[in-house]
């Protein structure tokens, strides 16, 4: 197993798909000849050229529509978003076409589409570059939406999403394309759907996804070692669907939820990840579920209201230590 | 445009220059954070259409790289850089950032960061003005490579049906980012894309500002005049990266050397010393002076400034 980065991990799984499949495309702002803004198509436009590797227009809403088109002929596009947040222009075809298209006509036609986008909160980028979107694409009938936490999941989940025949929206995050992890050396398919423990525990459940998932595990090994508490950490790499099964079984477990989020509160994993808890295993409960998440806010330029807004590992602490009433 | 006002011009393009290049020295210090997109190499568009129109009369709006506009809006520069440095006493009060420069005093309805967003929001802002009646126009500045967005087409279409007071200010730098025009763009004339909406349009130099100057002066008049939208493209180019973290492998060294050869504060500090109404000594005096007042007044402010308190995290997002 070699150790590569995040982005390298999605620039093999987009390269190997192509070289297997010639249906398979890539689209998108930048993706070709500059290499990606976050490398991920690096290499793919000299390799397949600009048939298959498409610098498009900033024409979000009409070339995503264009690749839901190629994919009702059996075209497999992967059609890169540079920012989530430009993701607002496509959404219309991505959940009226790529979402919906199988049920309204009968199960006839399907979009085997793959939509990527870098989301997330980096530093300092405001309000119109911060947005967290996951709340807004986990609930949409006939859309998967996965997260990768680390390289070897953007490898694998990108491999089955272009292999998957639904619509796939994969979010990323601006702030771990540099990441470094394991990711075998042979063809590897995470599968869509499930969830994946990452550290074992007792005491308490700490659900995460994405960057979340690492704010947790920093948080277990402080808890571990300073306050001898053992977090149990799950990550929820699957949004859509969230995997109930896997929720139950660690509540089950531990008997506290904790679930840490980088999105706003109202409306989004946290919310639905309680209401999982609260319709599988609500009289496994210790202690009431809480949510760590970022304050209702446009997120702000200056970096201390910035910080403010935005939860972290020590927030994830602070959370169990009052739920354990230490 | 009178010799004095090329006079004043060339110094607030000088200001303009100097503003900017002291604005990536602080990104590189990390006063500055975010994305930083800068404006040398366009300054004769900015300044010879608003020369042409009313700042702080007439409407502006523009995209991300908005803090020139701003400033000729009538902005002041200090809280401009307050805005980049985040502090209390910047324009935006330190929450909007380097794209999101706002100064409604000064009508200038701010800076966006989604390419495209403003076009709809200048034909709004001129349907306000139809509606209560001012003589006051809208003006959008945006560049090249927004022109392919849906909503450029949508917004040209509603402009033109409802006879709007809008002058839109295409700033032709050739680039999207690292992508050239040629390569995004099926026509590479902006000016004769909008001729299928029925709008006026026109195309020049957008280096020299007397050129400019012209185009706009027609181009404000008929807006003025209220018979209808306008579309006024600007040949130019941007010198920098298009953020920071650009390093320009999508374009030749030769070819940003080129466009240097007609750098548009050259031009018109040329064009004054011929006139004899200007010598070297003069210019080289004004960017020394204007150099020191951005050191000693507008980072001095900055720096100075204290930085919004975080109990007030959640002001500003309701009534
Ligand atoms: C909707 C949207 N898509 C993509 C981007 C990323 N982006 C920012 S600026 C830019 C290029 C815009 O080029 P142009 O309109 O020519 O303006 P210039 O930067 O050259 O002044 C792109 C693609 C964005 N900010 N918003
Ligand atoms: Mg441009």
């Amino acid at each position: 197993m070699a150790e590569i980065m995040y982005w390298e991990a999605l620039q093999r799984a987009h390269d190997e798909e192509m070289a297997r499949d010639p249906l398979v495309i890539c689209m998108g702002e930048d993706i070709g000849v500059a290499g990606g803004t976050y490398k991920a198509t690096k290499g793919l436009y000299e390799k397949y050229g600009p048939l298959r590797v498409m610098d498009t227009p900033i024409s979000e809403g009409g070339y995503t529509g264009l690749g839901i088109g190629a994919s009702f002929l059996g075209i497999r596009p992967i059609i890169e978003i540079m920012s989530v947040n430009f993701a607002w222009l496509a959404m219309d075809q991505m959940f009226n076409s790529a979402a919906k298209v199988r049920y309204m006509s009968g199960g006839q036609l399907t979009s085997p589409s793959v939509f990527r986008a870098a989301g997330g909160a980096a530093h300092q980028l405001g309000a119109q570059h911060s947005a967290r979107m996951e709340k807004v694409f986990m609930g949409i009938a006939g859309l998967r939406v996965v997260t990768p936490s680390n390289p070897k999941q953007a490898y694998g989940l990108l491999k089955s999403a272009v292999r998957s025949d639904d619509p796939v929206f994969i979010n990323e995050h601006e702030l771990m394309y540099n990441m470094k992890g394991e990711v075998p050396d042979e063809e590897y398919f995470h599968p869509l759907e499930g969830s994946e423990i990452s550290r074992s525990g007792n005491d308490v459940t700490l659900f995460g996804y994405n960057i979340s998932v690492h704010w947790c595990l920093k948080a277990a090994e402080i808890l571990d070692k300073q306050y001898g508490i053992s977090a149990e950490v799950v990550d929820l790499y699957s949004l859509s669907p969230l995997d109930r099964a896997g929720i139950k079984k660690s509540v089950c477990k531990t008997h506290r939820a904790i679930i840490a989020e980088e999105d706003e509160a109202p409306v989004g994993v946290g919310s639905e990840v309680i209401a999982i808890i609260n319709e599988e295993c609500f009289f496994e409960l210790d202690a009431a579920p809480v949510r760590v998440h970022s304050a209702l806010v446009p997120q702000p330029y200056n970096h201390k209201l910035e910080k403010a807004a935005i939860p972290d590992h020590e927030d994830v602490i602070s959370a169990v230590l009052k739920m354990l009433g230490k | 445009m009178k010799l004095e006002d090329k006079k004043r011009v060339l110094r607030e393009m000088v200001l303009h220059r100097r503003f900017e290049e002291r604005c990536y020295q602080a990104y590189i210090e990390r006063k500055i954070g975010g994305f930083l997109h800068l404006y040398p190499g366009q300054e004769a568009c900015c300044n010879g259409v608003m020369e042409a129109a009313r700042p702080g009369h007439d409407y502006v709006i523009t995209g991300y790289r908005d803090h020139i506009h701003a400033i000729k809006c009538g902005s002041d520069p200090k809280a401009v850089m307050a805005e980049l440095y985040g502090k209390e006493t910047g324009s935006s009060k330190g929450r909007g950032g380097s794209m999101h420069i706002f100064d409604v005093a000064h009508r200038f309805m701010g800076g966006y960061a989604l390419v495209g967003g403003p076009f709809p929001l200048a034909a709004g802002i001129a349907k306000g003005i139809q509606m209560k009646g001012g003589d006051e126009i809208s003006i959008c500045f945006l560049g090249d490579a927004a022109n392919n967005q849906g909503v450029f087409h949508e917004t040209l279409n509603m402009a033109a049906l409802w006879k709007l007071p809008v002058l839109f200010v295409c700033e032709n730098n050739q680039y999207g980012i690292g992508t050239s025009i040629d390569r995004s763009t099926a026509v590479l004339d902006q000016f004769k894309r909008v001729c299928g909406y029925g709008i006026e349009s026109a195309q020049c130099d957008g280096q020299d500002i007397d050129v400019v100057y012209e185009h706009a002066r027609k181009a404000v008049d008929y807006v003025r005049s209220r018979k209808g939208p306008y579309f006024l493209e600007l040949m130019t180019y941007r010198y920098r990266g298009h953020s920071m973290s650009d390093s320009r492998g999508y374009r030749t060294r030769e070819e940003e050397e080129q466009w240097k050869q007609r750098d548009p504060i050259n031009i018109l500090r040329d064009r004054l010393i011929d006139a004899g109404a200007l010598t070297m000594d003069d210019y080289n005096a004004m960017e020394k002076d204007t150099d020191a007042y951005i050191e000693n007044e507008v980072i001095k402010f900055a720096e100075e400034s204290p930085e919004p308190d975080v109990a007030d995290l959640e002001k500003y997002v309701f009534a």
